[in-house]
């Protein structure tokens, strides 16, 4: 009888101290994982980033960093604007469906707060090249100006949509911004403070 | 003898130490009791002020800022972390303490370029980030008491704590100017016996007392911004592993019931 | 060689037969553990072992992660550590544990080594386990030397100026010897460039292997015990010492309660005293190294203090190095100073009793006249007890051959 209650003890007591012990590692644990998350001088650094955009001209185009991010910034004309809806038919989404692509501010058909400024992350969907700008139209009907991408081709349009039947699966992303002033754009925050 | 340990135990650090003296400290504790708590052989006073008093901590920053930030830099501190453990708002942060910095995650840098402030001071003003935690916070306490009128010297003050100190007495309006009075012993020697108020500040003898002793927590607090959590961390740890020891402890005996 | 013939059937039995039959798994798990027969009358004594290496997984996991952020540069060295203090997440208790864990080891093994010298656990067949443990002692003391260098606070610099120069006392190498070392004809940034490999890589790899060996050196011949008892000169019918237990689980249980009440006290430490009154963190390392002005007090930290002490003890700077170096070796030819036939001093006579208590004494104030300023009547303290120190060991030969001892028991004394 008394083995019968000492083993159930035994084995009572051995489950406590395994579960106690486990509950403790993975107390342990929980700063060195965290540790590793970005520390608070990343987070300074990767701070959103005030840019400046009264100077460009229509047409013109700024590289900018935010996060050590390449982001482009646009200053559209009406004409690029009205070439938008031309090119839908080569786009692979060209309603901004997948959502991760963009805040909701820019499931739009210009893919922007104002249309006038496009804002931009400048590292193709496929596998992080940076596209370049070519916003000249032709030779072909189904380029009317956008990005071209010369690591694999990609191409995209002039709102970042990207054509169908090329390697890049998705739309250039739209990184947070908002505008402090009619001429100064803050990229990495969408509204708020900083 | 006895009045410089004391002194020495006026450390901050001793009376943490003493505190914990725990399992195994019977060791630590003999070696504290002879005690090297390095402090300086001049007498401290203790300053008396209380980390956990949010108040005076937030006086201390306001009071640092517009004092010392002129000359010292903070560098490993942080704005937004200040306004964080000192329970001040964004707006507060701005008004009273943010100077010369844009953001609030900026450190706290000095106003004076440091070539400049090494070329006319001597030497550059120390970063006071871990002032408190190498010098001690009654230290720091008495080094802005501590000063008093030398006419031979370049800013015209001495100080009783750092002899020959190339800082001016920057807080003269508030505490006024003071001589000190010296004793000779019978090896002439001089030894600093007490101050004597030379002309009177703004600020009552108290009203300063409370003035520096709030920058002295201040300073105390850049010097280990994580004091206060890791205590509150302490005890839960401390509890968990009681309930930890307990179970284990039943564990052992059950399977050595057995042993003979 | 059996195996759980029984369980062959199910999946798991199959899953341990697939490795048993590729890695000695099952074999080495019953040799070290399950079928390792330890005495059953081990004292706290005892525990320190374990804690060592609980102390040493410490600190090779923080030491990683410190490895993360720490910059090992002159000009970036000091902020790094207020950036691992301040900014990044929990990198304060990672600092905490690692400063801690360092003072801790001391602790630890300093203990751990003491015990031996209490059961004349390095005495025979046991003496190459001592003469590794002996170089994972010198490898403690190398690893924690280049690891003070890395704050690179005027603790910091220093005492690294201090000590190396020591090595200058050498005839003839002495200086190339010291220019080698540093890299540098003066302590700089290239020196604490390698310093940080030392620290991070070379003697941690060198102390896991000697841990390593150590083991199988104490597997081999089985654990001394408080009455220096060969356990394994009486067996039962099925070759189990009558007097030893199972590692597991009888020394598992035992040693998870001591890892507690140790982590009970490193944890007090750590969240409550973690400078310890500036002994495990010195006041005078907060401030960055200068190489222009030294700090009033060069002190070594205060697990170096006992050694330091025999260093200042003699006036002539070679003289004073060779001494304390030979304070440090001497204690691994104990096993060959000890002549006496009684392993456990619960056996020994008043002298070796006397002589050991003087040890610890002797040890002990070296530690504090260490720590004190080299003037006055610390120095002929210091003297006394260096004395005192090396007569513990040179003079053993004679007074455990004189000792009278007391017959030593054929079975543990145990009391459940």
């Amino acid at each position: 009888m008394t083995d019968d209650v000492d083993r159930n003890r035994r084995h009572f007591l051995t489950v406590a101290t395994a579960v106690t012990g486990g509950a403790g590692l993975i107390a342990a644990a929980i700063p060195f994982v965290a540790s590793m998350r970005p520390s608070a001088r990343a987070q300074a650094l990767g701070a959103p980033v005030e840019v400046p955009i009264g100077m460009l001209e229509p047409g013109e185009m700024i590289r900018v960093l935010w996060r050590g991010k390449l982001v482009y910034v646009v200053r559209r004309t009406e004409e690029m604007l009205s070439r938008l809806p031309l090119v839908t038919g080569y786009l692979r989404d060209p309603n901004s469906e997948v959502a991760e692509q963009q805040p909701d501010f820019a499931v739009n058909e210009y893919r922007s707060l104002k249309p006038e400024y496009l804002v931009l992350e400048g590292s193709c969907t496929h596998l992080g090249c940076a596209p370049l700008p070519e916003f000249d139209v032709g030779p072909a009907d189904d380029w009317q100006g956008g990005f071209f991408c010369p690591c694999h081709g990609s191409r995209f349009d002039l709102a970042g949509r990207v054509y169908k039947g090329v390697p890049a699966p998705a739309n250039l992303r739209v990184p947070p911004y908002r505008f402090l002033r009619e001429d100064l754009i803050m990229i990495g925050a969408e509204s708020g403070a900083v | 003898m006895v009045k410089s340990m004391i002194a020495r135990f006026a450390w901050t650090g001793c009376s943490a130490t003493l505190r914990a003296a725990s399992y195994g400290a019977a060791l630590s504790v003999l070696l504290v009791a002879f005690g090297v708590c390095a402090a300086a052989d001049v007498e401290l006073e203790h300053a008396g002020n209380d980390p956990g008093n949010i108040k005076s901590l937030q006086s201390g920053a306001r009071n640092f800022m517009n004092y010392c930030a002129g000359c010292h830099s903070a560098k490993y501190v942080r704005f937004n972390t200040l306004a964080r453990d000192l329970e001040l708002s964004e707006d507060q942060l701005i008004e009273n303490l943010m100077f010369n910095a844009e953001k609030a995650f900026e450190t706290i840098r000095a106003t004076m370029p440091t070539e400049d402030a090494a070329r006319w001071f001597g030497q550059a003003p120390p970063d006071l980030s871990l002032m408190a935690r190498a010098r001690g916070t009654d230290y720091v306490y008495n080094f802005l008491k501590g000063f008093y009128i030398e006419p031979g010297s370049p800013t015209g003050v001495n100080n009783r704590v750092l002899e020959g100190t190339s800082m001016p007495n920057v807080l003269w309006e508030l505490q006024g100017y003071q001589n000190a009075v010296f004793t000779t012993d019978e090896n002439g020697t001089k030894h600093f016996d007490h101050f004597e108020q030379a002309s009177s500040g703004s600020m009552s003898e108290d009203e300063f007392d409370e003035f520096v002793r709030d920058t002295a927590n201040f300073l105390e607090y850049i010097s280990e911004p994580i004091r206060s959590t890791r205590r509150v961390l302490g005890v839960w740890v401390m509890m968990f592993l009681i309930v930890f020891w307990i179970i284990a402890s039943m564990l052992k005996k059950q399977i050595w019931k057995d042993v003979t | 060689m059996a195996r759980i013939e029984s369980e062959v059937g199910t999946r798991s039995g199959a899953f341990l037969k697939w490795i048993d039959d590729r890695f000695p798994l099952t074999e080495t798990m019953k040799y070290h553990v399950t079928e390792y027969y330890a005495s059953k009358n081990f004292n706290w004594w005892y525990i320190f072992g374990v804690l060592s290496m609980v102390v040493l997984v410490m600190q090779l996991v923080t030491g990683i992660f410190l490895t993360m952020n720490y910059k090992p540069s002159a000009t970036e060295a000091f902020a790094s550590v207020e950036y691992i203090m301040r900014d990044v997440q929990w990198g304060w208790l990672i600092r905490y544990m690692h400063s801690t864990g360092a003072s801790f080891f001391f602790i630890v093994v300093y203990l751990h080594m003491f015990r031996a010298m209490l059961y004349g656990s390095y005495k025979q067949p046991r003496e190459l386990i001592w003469l590794i443990g002996m170089l994972i002692f010198f490898a403690l003391f190398a690893e924690a030397f280049a690891g003070y260098l890395l704050p690179w606070g005027q603790m910091s610099y220093w005492g690294a100026q201090v000590i190396i120069s020591l090595a200058g006392a050498i005839p003839f190498v002495g200086d190339a010897l010291v220019e080698w070392i540093r890299g540098d004809y003066s302590i700089s940034d290239i020196t604490l460039n390698r310093f940080f490999a030392f620290h991070v890589i070379l003697i941690p790899l060198a102390m896991v292997g000697l841990v390593f060996v150590h083991i199988v050196a104490l597997h081999h011949v089985g654990s001394n015990n408080p009455d220096g008892v060969d356990i394994k000169a009486k067996k039962d019918a099925n070759g189990v010492p009558l007097d030893g237990v199972a590692f597991h689980p009888y020394h598992t249980t035992k040693d998870l309660v001591g890892i507690i009440v140790f982590l009970m006290v490193f944890s007090a430490v750590v969240f409550f005293a973690p400078d310890m009154g500036g002994y495990f963190l010195e006041h005078a390392n907060f401030e960055p190294a200068n190489m222009m002005a030294t700090p009033e007090h060069i002190a070594p930290v205060w697990y170096f203090t006992p050694f330091y002490a025999i260093l200042r003890a003699v006036p002539d700077k070679l003289w004073g190095a060779i001494l304390m170096a030979g304070s440090v070796l001497l204690p691994a030819f104990l096993p060959w100073l000890d002549r006496s036939r009684v392993k456990s001093i619960r056996y020994r006579g008043w002298i070796y009793k006397i002589a050991l208590a003087l040890f610890a004494i002797s040890f002990l104030t070296l530690g504090w006249l260490g720590m004190q300023p080299a003037e006055g009547i610390y120095v002929m303290l210091a003297r006394v007890f260096a004395i005192v120190y090396f007569a513990f060991f040179l003079l053993m030969p004679y007074y455990t051959t004189i000792d009278k001892t007391k017959p030593v028991p054929d079975r543990v004394i145990y009391h459940g």
